[in-house]
């Protein structure tokens, strides 16, 4: 009989870490975006994309909610919200 | 054919003939002559194999890890204080249900340094999830080392497995053996395929972190496979007898039980000193045999409660302590009786032979007839009181 022993690449996809944030997320406010992907370089789920300026957006089934995307962001474009349920 | 050679030539052929593609392990004695005669073997192009030098036995273990997993048949062996340096490795190994197949010459273990036989090495690592055999005598070793690679090699098996023989006593004997020809090992033994294994073209991650979703069940797999282990080895055992000649039951053997009234319980070399005290007993009416433990891992709970529900007096040899308990293969004799409808009258547990301490047929005799009294708990035999002291002041 065999359990867990191998994975395959890609298993971190299946490994969904959104459920991890517990205060807050990344608001993309799409105003003064000048897309300069760093935002996208700095996240370290890989969770956020975006084609050219103000269409950026995170995916947060996978956002840990970290807040390292509004550190970075040179037009403090993104702002870190309560996460709901949050007290 | 009929040979006469030293046990850890033997051990070295027989590996030879199971066509290991990578060995690798550091010397320890007693287990150096194995794996010297098989870097002879190899240097002399008598086996196609890379034989990886290493600097320690963490790394042999390593060595012989990596190699499974790429789907390579593989050996190593060691001893005593390097069978621990390779403990952490050897957990891995079994975690990974990789099966690398490994000759552990017996040995004391550290302090007081000391390279003669008892079994504190390997039935220390008891629990580490690799299966583990105890050969009576050269024969029987090398056998074992033909049955281990079909066993842990199976599909529904893949797990590592020791063969455990007695350092000095069966490393540094002479016997006659019977030595198999390449045919009748190819007959018996495929080349490994793996059912998975690290390859470039196909990447996959072995041994990954797993979180407490997934860890219990790979441990619940690993403890039912050793079960499964119990049902296949008698399988196996029958298909050797019939390429090779010579039957064994693998799990447990039995010695003159039947009438038997007081039996001893024992592991590896001594049941042969065991027996010839049996014979000379026997001779003179008294009613005595031997249970020998073969498989210590899986432990066979149900064949030892059938050969020993209807014995009187037991009493378990062990080679080995756990230090601040009970001796461990007394303890888990006892286990297989307890709850049971029948059961001996008497348990009694005898430590021997540590560090190389001689056993004769004196000390059997002294058990068979300690064991007319009271239940003995973890007794010395042969212990010598004058060496012992409150201080050294």
């Amino acid at each position: 009989m065999f359990g867990p022993l191998i994975c395959k690449p890609g298993s971190s996809k299946s490994n969904k870490t959104g459920p991890w944030r517990t205060e807050s997320r990344p608001k993309f406010l799409k105003k003064n975006c000048i897309a300069c992907n760093m935002c996208v370089a700095a996240c370290p789920e890989s969770c956020i994309s975006g084609q050219g300026k103000n269409t950026y957006e995170v995916d947060l089934a996978y956002c840990k909610g970290c807040g390292i995307c509004a550190a970075v962001c040179p037009k403090k474009d993104i702002e870190m919200i309560k996460e709901e349920g949050a007290e | 054919m009929k040979e006469l050679l030293e046990g850890s030539m033997a051990v070295a052929e027989i590996v030879r003939l199971c066509k290991p593609g990578v060995i690798s392990a550091y010397p320890i004695t007693p287990q150096t002559h194995i794996v010297e005669e098989l870097a002879q073997i190899v240097a002399d192009g008598r086996l196609n194999a890379q034989f990886v030098n290493v600097e320690s036995e963490h790394s042999a273990a390593s060595v012989v890890l990596g190699a499974v997993a790429t789907g390579v048949r593989a050996y190593t062996a060691t001893s005593s204080q390097g069978l621990f340096y390779m403990a952490e490795v050897l957990y891995n190994i079994a975690g990974m249900r990789l099966p690398v197949i490994m000759t552990t010459a017996a040995r004391a273990i550290s302090a007081p340094i000391n390279i003669w036989n008892d079994h504190q090495d390997v039935v220390s690592l008891r629990d580490s999830g690799w299966i583990q055999f105890h050969a009576e005598d050269i024969q029987e070793a090398m056998d074992l080392h033909l049955i281990a690679y079909r066993l842990g090699e199976d599909r529904s098996i893949m797990l590592p497995v020791m063969v455990c023989m007695d350092g000095f006593i069966l490393t540094h004997g002479m016997e006659t053996v019977d030595m198999p020809s390449q045919e009748q090992v190819d007959k018996f033994l495929s080349p490994y395929k793996a059912p998975y294994k690290l390859d470039v073209e196909n990447p996959l991650t072995l041994g990954p972190l797993v979180d407490p979703e997934y860890y219990m069940e790979a441990r619940f797999a690993l403890n039912k496979t050793q079960e499964e282990a119990l049902a296949l080895i008698p399988k196996l055992t029958a298909e050797f007898a019939k390429v090779f000649g010579r039957t064994y039951n693998g799990l447990v053997e039995g010695y003159q039980l039947k009438d038997a009234e007081k039996v001893i319980v024992a592991m590896g070399s001594v049941c042969g000193t065991i027996k010839e005290v049996i014979d000379e007993l026997r001779a003179k009416g008294k009613k005595v045999g031997l249970l020998k433990v073969t498989s210590l891992r899986p432990f066979p709970v149900n064949a030892i409660y059938d050969a020993l529900k209807n014995i009187p007096k037991l009493a378990v040899i062990d080679r080995a302590l756990s230090l601040g308990s009970f001796a461990p293969l007394s303890a888990e004799v006892k286990a297989v009786f307890f709850g049971k409808p029948k059961q001996p009258k008497n348990i009694s547990s005898f430590v021997v032979g540590l560090g190389g301490r001689d056993i004769t047929k004196d000390s059997i005799k002294e058990i068979f007839r300690l064991m007319n009294g009271k239940d003995k708990q973890a007794e010395f035999i042969d212990l010598k009181p004058e060496l012992l002291k409150e201080s050294y002041e």
